[in-house]
């Protein structure tokens, strides 16, 4: 903590052309810069690992400084369906109906090796991963992952929207995915 | 007024059940009776009602399999609690895997209720007199009820994993 | 204040018409998975019917598969706002099973320890139900009070909350000067900063409106439900089983009971409270207390050897095969150990055959058994009332489903 820093990267801007008084780039560039710094969550936490997340939106973690202030427990109006925890088979057409009502574009992030892979539990009541239901964008191993973890994964999310095209959500293999799970 | 011990209550439940009451031991210092399945409320309800032995607590109440004991495959094991004295003792009714019915506990203890539910979705141990007997951890549609020695712990159409090599 | 007692006092009024409300299974994130289907008359409600077993990950299955300690893991994610004491709990019961005395430092640690998670897990419910009737300011100063807790753990076994902490036999290292740093800065600063959170919400005039009278449960019917823990002493009772049938050396220690009167959420919330003064004075006087002596007892069936004897001495090395391995010889039995958890009364009942692994495992879970009572708790009240009853309740749906 006593020590500085020996080099601060900010965050660069994207490729554009600069000038006086006005920066161009793509509009895709833009809008993917602006939904990647104001991602609203939808925390779908189920166990542990929900623990572990109030712990990283608390003030020792703080997920709000990347952008995460707002938390949205409606999934009409979240981008990003934070599933962290077991999901039970049970619960299985609940994490797929939250996802069906939620708006282009959205992203899933599977929190904890129990949402990744069904974790430690390789029984007869878990779903093994929340990909039997749902597509997932990032996978986040742990059980439960440290804070910081949850945060890599959020960058990485961030990441993936930075560099997301506008018509990902039209092409055809987006198409084929969402009809791989059932989802029209 | 005489102290309540596990032989006392022992004593008093020999007096009025003599005939319930099958097998009598103290695993690790708890008195342990197996008794006849019908007489399981009414040993609860008078454990219950006494004002000397005052068994007013259901500790626990669940189901066990033991798939080589011919005509008492199924077992419910109770834990009841005497708070003022002190004393807990564990109750055993063993039922036939071809008709596993007991008379439920739901009218002594309350909490009974869904502890009863647990182990019939875990054992298929159906209790009569219970108000809403129906699974209850498990989903509805369940076909079999997992907790039973024969069925495996995995879920056999699971993809991903390959049984080979986790050993099974 | 009075049409508070006015809801709770006036019958139910005959419509054939309610509104249907779905109250979960996903709520915001404090609660857990479980869903009350509730039938309404505008906000009050006149039914509600639970739906469990959204989270059930067939705990008592996987036991009957593993050696007695891969279960600790398990365990863990019970109550896993305070697993240390499942994990001690769990330790304590196998203990149990092979009859061996555990040094009196272990026992003092194991206290230290598990005082610890009950203080955590006290702390979640009591901002969360902050949280519920609007406070949120609370919540996030006692979160930062838990990584201090997380800190401590993490010093010991390496992990914030899911601990698996300790061994079937005490502790596999004594606890370094570090963390006894930590633990005496913890009981330094914790109280003050706890101070500033309770005058938040204490004497807070809201607050008690809110809280007073909303949910109560009196306590022969508390009784009956089968409650232990906080819930049982709000309603009076003063049932304790580290006071009942002490364990881990609890009878050493001087500590007081605190009980409500009517078994509503404000005596919820106040027992808690009390609770977690009495277990700072529980880890004070633990450290003050502490014996010298060995931090582990005589388990050679499942205390691993130290590393040192294992690379170097012939039947180190033989103990630690046949331990992994699983060939120790486990004697047949059946044994009920309770523990008090941060919700109450938390029984394993193990019925072993010899094997490697238990035959049969129990969860005697405090949070699936009171929860029975919910329905009855809230009817009549008004829908946000429900929700702080089940807030104060501190239902965590790892233990609630197993």
């Amino acid at each position: 903590m006593t020590e500085q820093p020996s080099q601060l990267t900010m965050v660069g801007a994207p490729d554009g052309h600069e000038g006086q008084g006005f920066f161009a780039t793509s509009l895709e560039k833009v809008i993917g810069l602006a939904r990647a710094n104001s991602i609203w969550p939808l925390p779908f936490a189920t166990s542990c690992c929900g623990i572990e997340f109030m712990a990283t939106m608390g003030a020792n973690y703080d997920l709000a400084r990347f952008g995460s202030e707002r938390l949205s427990f409606s999934p009409r109006q979240a981008d990003l369906l934070m599933v962290m925890g077991t999901i039970a088979k049970k619960m299985g057409p609940v994490v797929r109906q939250v996802y069906l009502q939620m708006a282009e574009p959205r992203w899933v992030i599977a929190v904890g090796a129990c949402a990744s892979s069904g974790g430690i539990f390789d029984t007869y009541s878990v779903l093994q991963g929340i990909d039997k239901v749902v597509p997932v964008d990032v996978y986040v191993p742990g059980c439960p992952p440290r804070p910081e973890q949850i945060i890599h994964g959020i960058t990485q999310i961030q990441e993936l929207i930075k560099n997301e095209s506008l018509r990902r959500r039209h092409t055809p293999e987006y198409k084929a995915l969402l009809a791989s799970y059932g989802i029209e | 007024m005489a102290v309540v011990t596990s032989e006392l209550v022992l004593e008093a439940l020999q007096n009025r059940f003599g005939s319930a009451l099958l097998t009598v031991d103290y695993p690790y210092g708890m008195l342990t009776l197996e008794v006849t399945p019908e007489a399981i409320p009414e040993i609860l309800r008078f454990l219950y009602d006494d004002e000397i032995l005052r068994f007013r607590f259901l500790t626990d109440l669940c189901g066990i399999h033991y798939p080589h004991q011919e005509g008492k495959e199924l077992g419910v094991v109770y834990h009841v609690h005497s708070l003022e004295n002190n004393v807990r003792i564990r109750l055993k009714a063993f039922v036939p895997e071809t008709n596993p019915e007991l008379p439920t506990a739901t009218t002594v203890f309350r909490s009974a209720n869904w502890q009863e539910r647990e182990t019939f979705d875990f054992y298929g141990i159906r209790f009569t007199g219970h108000p809403d007997l129906r699974r209850i951890l498990n989903m509805d549609e369940m076909s079999y009820h997992p907790l039973l020695k024969q069925y495996p712990l995995e879920d056999s159409t699971r993809t991903d994993k390959d049984d080979k090599y986790f050993g099974r | 204040m009075s049409e508070k007692n006015l809801i709770h006092n006036q019958s139910l009024p005959d419509i054939q018409d309610y509104n249907t409300l779905n109250l979960g299974p996903t709520h915001p994130a404090t609660h857990g998975i479980f869903q009350n289907v509730l039938k309404m008359d505008g906000e009050i409600i006149l039914e509600a019917e639970p739906t469990v077993g959204y989270i059930h990950r067939a705990f008592e299955k996987i036991a009957e598969h593993r050696p007695f300690y891969q279960v600790t893991p398990l365990t863990d994610r019970l109550n896993y706002c305070s697993s240390p004491i499942n994990n001690m709990g769990w330790h304590m019961t196998v203990e149990k099973l092979l009859q061996v005395e555990i040094p009196k430092r272990a026992d003092y640690l194991r206290v230290i320890i598990m005082e610890l998670a009950r203080i955590a897990d006290h702390l979640v419910c009591n901002s969360v139900i902050g949280v519920d009737t609007g406070a949120l300011t609370g919540f996030t100063y006692m979160f930062q009070e838990r990584e201090k807790i997380y800190e401590i753990y993490e010093e010991i076994c390496g992990a914030r909350l899911t601990t698996n902490i300790g061994r079937i036999g005490g502790f596999e290292r004594d606890f370094s000067p570090k963390v006894w740093a930590k633990i005496k800065s913890f009981l330094k600063e914790f109280p003050a900063k706890y101070e500033e959170f309770m005058s938040l919400l204490e004497r807070n005039r809201i607050f008690m409106d809110r809280t007073i009278k909303c949910g109560p449960i009196d306590a022969e019917l508390a009784l009956n439900y089968g409650f232990s823990g906080p819930n049982l002493r709000a309603a009076g009772v003063d049932y304790d089983v580290r006071v009942m049938n002490p364990y881990s050396s609890y009878q050493d220690f001087d500590f007081a009971i605190p009980i409500g009167t009517q078994g509503d959420t404000y005596d919820r919330f106040m027992v808690r409270h009390q609770e977690i003064i009495e277990s700072l004075k529980i880890i004070q006087q633990a450290i003050d207390g502490l014996p010298e002596g060995n931090y582990f007892g005589k388990v050679p069936e499942f205390y691993l050897p130290p590393k040192e004897d294992v690379y170097t001495k012939m039947e180190a090395l033989i103990w630690h095969f046949k331990i992994v391995m699983g060939e120790t010889d486990i004697p047949v039995g059946e044994v009920y150990h309770a523990v008090e958890g941060g919700n109450g009364e938390l029984g394993f009942y193990l019925v072993s055959d010899g094997g490697r692994a238990a035959y049969r495992l129990h969860f005697r879970r405090p949070c699936f058994i009171y929860y029975q009572a919910y329905p009855e708790m809230i009817k009549g009240s008004m829908l946000s009332d429900a929700i702080i009853t089940m807030s104060s309740m501190n239902v965590i749906a790892g233990e609630l489903d197993a």
